[in-house]
């Protein structure tokens, strides 16, 4: 819908942009080649042409794109065979549409007409800048995936990779994972780990969290305050507090000792996202409940418990990562026997450099990101639930 | 009595012996090691016969032989021992002695003899630095380059010339060997290294010299990040453990070339950590007394490019277990790989060590 009327744009508007555009481009492309300054020149020049052959035939839009499709996939194939035509293909179909975007103002017309060059200038700057961070933040761990599929016992994309050769792609690094004694060990350590740690955190956590919501605790914020600590204590102060404080009591190496000492990590997590559910819950509930004879338990279990579920399920999640993801902690009261998944993965990375550490992060990977999806979900439900607008 | 009765009743005492005792052992043995390639080669070569000797045993592995000096010292002060057996190396098991975190061995009566009867303190003979440690290999530091990307080195100075050989170098973040190397490539005499290197005025000369290549290294701290350089091409030399650099080319088939000159040699071997209870130190010694005589240490070879400690093993070393090439050219112990070695002086740099680590440190950070 425009909001706005426009009109092309003078051909020496679109080259000009596009230059700017191409200039950004060709820096990545001319870095990767060996001269920075060699690719932004290419890429102004090259892009400013065809901005300013676009600007002058817009008429003919779509024609016109498809040849820059051809011509970009042909140049990137001549020029390095087919991982290059791939790049080939998403430079053409980018800057086709960038050109004709620029050249026929469309990228004005849904802005609201008052706004002054400047501002609508500051508007897509504003979205470049975050795609940008957006693109900083991922990449680490879009390069580690394709990796885990590699056939070589390196951490290096292989000449067969970049053909996007079958034969430098193999599940053998995954095969590794789920045949390995030591992995699978490591597996199932951390998967009876992190639930029984989960279950100790809920369970504390969960009473924690209402007991301090009462108005008439004494001392609240101090309580709270320490049984948060475990969070804001580097990690490192703790791990060295609990070996030697453990060992004292003969905790340590033992299977509970670890679970203790991760549910005492976790504990926090479910405090605070328990305590912020609190806050919406309404107290005259629990007073009516008991009017109607209900006694303290069957109204926590009847009443509050439903009300601050999700609460509850997304602290647990945070405590279930929490211990999943720990090496810190564990590496001082575990001993050799609990050895957990992150531990083998950190002695693997100083070890032995292989690619399985990389088959396991992107499965971690995977798992995470159906943990944080289930949080969200449940987070937008209970505000559904308590009539806010999901934001 | 004639001999062949006599014979039988030795072995059937030797079989039965460990059975005898088996009650007052523990059934748990936590081993220490290096993870990774090495770690599968005692594996293979001593815990699988073990266990198969022993039903009922369980071995647990872990993988913190880089922080071993560390760790017994917070177990002891914790007074809580969780490891049985630890493997270190050789200056990291003279440490540990001389503080008193490993038990002294008597090595003639704990340790097996040769097959023809020589006694295991003569049949490792000067390898045992000290009467904590039971040498289990030979492994050298060595370089490893590309072949596809320079020439081929014929000397360790080849590090120091980057207008023959451009190009990134990696080198182990510490001042052993690499202090070793500078000084002879500066036209030092082998002989007078150490002698050169006691002076303030040699530590500067070996640091000027690697100065002339500070910028082109790459610094590593774990045995496997140089092949990882190179395989990446990110170096075009590096120096590593010579195990590594064996699997690198023979396994994976990486163009690597091996580099044997003035290889720096070293050992590595089992420790026993002191105050363990007794039937704990049981297991121990059955094991280790397994795990170290001349067979054994012979078939760990079969695994690993590593030269075996006992003098009776290194007749008895075959073949690589899977790709079936003769590993005695691949030892760094090999007359063809060992001729021109630096044999690293244990006893000056425990003396040494801190002072030279504080320069290095400090040159590293200029």
């Amino acid at each position: 819908m425009a909001l706005t009327p426009v009109e092309n744009q003078t051909p020496a508007f679109t080259a000009g942009v596009s230059a700017v555009a191409g200039g950004f481009a060709g820096l990545f492309v001319g870095t990767a080649q060996g001269s920075g300054l060699m690719g932004i020149l290419i890429g102004a020049a090259l892009m400013a042409v065809i901005g300013f052959i676009c600007a002058g035939i817009t008429d003919k839009e779509k024609p016109v794109r498809w040849a820059l499709l051809a011509a970009f996939t042909v140049a990137g194939f001549a020029l390095g065979g087919l991982p290059t035509a791939v790049l080939g293909i998403l430079f053409g179909l980018f800057f086709g549409w960038f050109a004709f975007w620029l050249a026929t103002s469309r990228y004005r017309a849904h802005l609201a007409p008052y706004l002054t060059p400047g501002q609508v200038l500051w508007h897509y700057t504003f979205r470049v800048i975050c795609g940008a961070i957006f693109v900083f933040l991922i990449t680490p761990i879009l390069v580690v995936m394709p990796l885990s599929f590699n056939a070589q016992d390196f951490f290096t994309f292989t000449p067969e990779m970049l053909r996007f050769d079958p034969e430098g792609y193999s599940l053998k690094h995954y095969r590794d994972f789920f045949g390995s004694d030591q992995w699978q060990s490591s597996l199932r350590n951390s998967l009876t780990i992190a639930p029984a740690a989960t279950l100790l955190s809920v369970g504390f956590g969960t009473l924690a969290a209402i007991g301090l919501s009462q108005p008439h605790v004494p001392f609240r914020r101090a309580i709270m305050a320490i049984l948060i600590s475990p969070m804001i204590v580097p990690l490192i102060i703790s791990a060295a507090g609990m070996y030697f404080f453990y060992s004292r009591i003969g905790l340590q190496g033992t299977y509970f000792g670890v679970v203790l000492a991760h549910a005492a990590l976790g504990i926090p997590f479910v405090i605070i996202t328990v305590t912020a559910t609190l806050v919406g819950f309404d107290r005259s509930l629990t007073r009516a409940a008991a009017n109607m004879g209900a006694n303290p338990v069957t109204t926590f279990f009847k009443v509050q418990m439903p009300l601050i579920l999700p609460g509850v399920i997304s602290g647990g999640l945070f405590a279930f990562i929490t211990s999943f993801d720990e090496v810190v902690v564990v590496l001082f009261v575990g001993s050799a026997g609990q050895k957990t998944l992150p531990w083998q993965m950190f002695t693997g990375l100083r070890e032995q450099i292989s690619p399985t550490i990389l088959a396991v992060a992107t499965i971690l990977v995977v798992i995470s990101i159906a943990l944080l999806t289930t949080v969200e979900m449940l987070r937008r439900r209970s505000e559904r639930l308590r009539g806010m607008s999901p934001s | 009595m004639n001999f062949k009765k006599l014979a039988a009743l030795a072995a059937t005492t030797a079989l039965c012996a460990p059975a005898a005792f088996a009650a007052d052992m523990a059934n748990e043995l936590t081993l220490v090691s290096w993870g990774g390639a090495y770690q599968a080669s005692q594996q293979k070569a001593y815990v699988e016969p073990y266990l198969a000797m022993n039903p009922g045993v369980k071995i647990i592995w872990d993988e913190s032989s880089a922080e071993a000096v560390a760790k017994l010292r917070a177990m002891n002060e914790a007074g809580n021992v969780t490891w049985d057996l630890v493997d270190a190396v050789a200056s990291d098991s003279m440490r540990l002695c001389d503080e008193g975190l490993a038990d002294e061995l008597d090595h003639d009566n704990d340790l097996a003899a040769a097959p023809d009867g020589t006694s295991a303190s003569d049949d490792f003979g000067d390898l045992l630095v000290s009467d904590c440690f039971v040498p289990q290999i030979v492994y050298s530091t060595t370089f490893g380059y590309r072949t596809d990307l320079i020439d081929k080195p014929d000397s360790v100075c080849a590090i120091f010339d980057l207008e023959k050989y451009p190009g990134k170098r990696s080198l182990q973040k510490r001042p052993i060997d690499n202090m070793e190397w500078a000084l002879y490539c500066d036209g030092v005499a082998k002989d007078d290294i150490y002698e050169v290197l006691g002076t303030p005025e040699g530590v500067d000369r070996g640091l000027a010299k690697l100065d002339t290549i500070k910028d082109s290294v790459v610094w590593w701290t774990a045995g496997a990040e140089t092949p990882q350089l190179l395989a990446d091409g990110e170096v075009v030399m590096g120096s590593t453990f010579n195990g590594r650099l064996f699997s690198a080319i023979a396994e994976q088939g990486q163009p690597i070339g091996m580099l044997w000159d003035m290889q720096s040699f070293d050992l590595d071997g089992w420790i026993v950590p002191a105050g363990l209870p007794a039937d704990r130190k049981a297991r121990v010694m059955d094991f280790l007394k397994f795990a170290t005589d001349t067979q054994r240490l012979a078939d760990q070879a079969k695994y690993i490019s590593y030269g075996p400690a006992r003098a009776s093993s290194a007749p008895l070393v075959g073949k690589h277990a899977e790709l079936g090439i003769d590993m005695a050219p691949h030892m760094p112990t090999d007359p063809a790989n060992a001729g021109n070695v630096h044999v690293y002086d244990y006893e000056w740099w425990a003396d040494n060590r801190d002072d030279l680590d504080a320069k290095f440190q400090a040159w590293l950070a200029k």
